[in-house]
């Protein structure tokens, strides 16, 4: 069987502390969509990890020069690249 | 909802008490702003429980009274946080005489969202960029004029700390009230698809709504299905009959 394999795409809780990566796509719509685009994800932006919880969850980033913490819920809907 | 302050009013005088609200994204520096306009002390951190305002004084400047409202810190003005509201609806449905945005000067581009989003309400507006000796350490350099000829609003440059910059403030917030200033404030203009249905329903809305307010505004609104305005619209100003009505035009704009 054919199988079509589609490249992972990276989402910025695969990007590790330290490390930062460019929003591609927000993948959510609504209210959550708009609340992400107002905290400055927007495609294009470089975003950088600060540091994790304790817990793991939030993480803190820097975007657009101030710290925003991020629950791992919406950082997943954040699809980044690394180049 | 303002309270009516008492403060002596020197020389002149005035009977009109004008209100500022004082706008701005979380730790810019809005209630430093606040108490060297006031000389209020206010404690910076949020209040507990449900407080609506976090703070208002009072201040004469060239014999006009003022009262400062100092309102909760937010990115946005799009109501997904209490806090959000808050602003929102002091700013466009309490009518202030002027909105006083504070911005971080070492991260403009941040701060110019909630700027834009003011502008899609209101063209009464004066923009304070705040934290200009933390910029001057950092090597950023605000060209202030240029950023009042590109957002067609007053800007003034400050570092309210040390109070550098709040005389010229003042005397521009005076400026704005005597109506020495007229502002042209930048529009976002989005694709034309989207264009076409603000124009449509602002046009279909605005026999409706009070003249006070802006009928772009409420349209982008409501085609993001935030129908909060409306109720604060229809139930302030128009009784529940052209409620209905606004709602079946909006209806048959979103189908
Ligand atoms: N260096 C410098 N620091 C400032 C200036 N203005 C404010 N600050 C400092 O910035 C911090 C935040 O100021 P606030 O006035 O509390 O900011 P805010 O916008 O009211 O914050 P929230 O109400 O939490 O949104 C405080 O430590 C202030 O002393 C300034 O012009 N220069
Ligand atoms: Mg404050």
């Amino acid at each position: 069987m054919n199988r079509i394999v589609i490249p992972n795409p990276l989402s910025l809780i695969d990007i590790p502390v330290g490390g930062s990566a460019r929003v591609v796509n927000i993948l959510t719509i609504g209210a959550n969509r708009r609340r992400l685009l107002d905290l400055g994800l927007v495609p294009g932006s470089i975003i950088e990890v600060i540091r994790r919880s304790p817990a793991g969850n939030p993480t803190a980033y820097l975007i657009k020069g101030t710290q925003i913490a991020l629950r791992n819920e919406d950082a997943r809907q954040i699809l980044v690249d690394t180049n | 909802m303002i309270k009516t302050n008492s403060l002596p009013v020197h020389g002149q005088e005035t009977t009109k008490n004008f209100v500022i609200a004082l706008a701005g994204n979380p730790n810019v520096g809005k209630s430093t702003v606040f108490n060297r306009l006031t000389g209020l002390n206010q404690h910076t951190g949020n209040w507990p429980g449900k407080t609506v305002i976090k703070a208002e004084g009072a201040f004469s400047h060239r014999n006009r009274r003022y009262t400062l409202v100092d309102l909760p810190g937010t990115y946005s003005l799009h109501a997904s946080s209490t806090d959000e509201q808050v602003a929102r609806d002091f700013i466009c449905f309490s009518r202030p005489d002027l909105t006083l945005i504070v911005c971080d000067a070492t991260c403009l581009e941040r701060n110019l969202n909630l700027v834009l989003q003011i502008l899609e309400i209101t063209d009464r507006v004066v923009l304070c960029v705040n934290l200009l000796d933390e910029a001057e350490r950092k090597g950023i350099y605000v060209d202030t004029a240029m950023l009042s000829q590109q957002l067609g609003i007053p800007v003034v440059g400050t570092a309210a700390r040390s109070g550098r910059g709040l005389t010229r403030l003042k005397d521009v917030l005076d400026d704005m009230v005597a109506g020495k200033i007229v502002t042209t404030p930048r529009q976002v203009v989005y694709d034309p698809e989207l264009e076409t249905s603000i124009n449509e329903l602002e046009e279909r809305l605005t026999p409706y709504l009070p003249d006070w307010i802006n009928s772009r505004w409420v349209a982008l609104r409501i085609l993001e299905r935030d129908y909060s305005i409306l109720d604060h619209i229809t139930c302030t100003r128009l009784g529940s009959y052209p409620r209905q009505v606004v709602k079946e035009e909006v209806a048959l704009c979103l189908t």
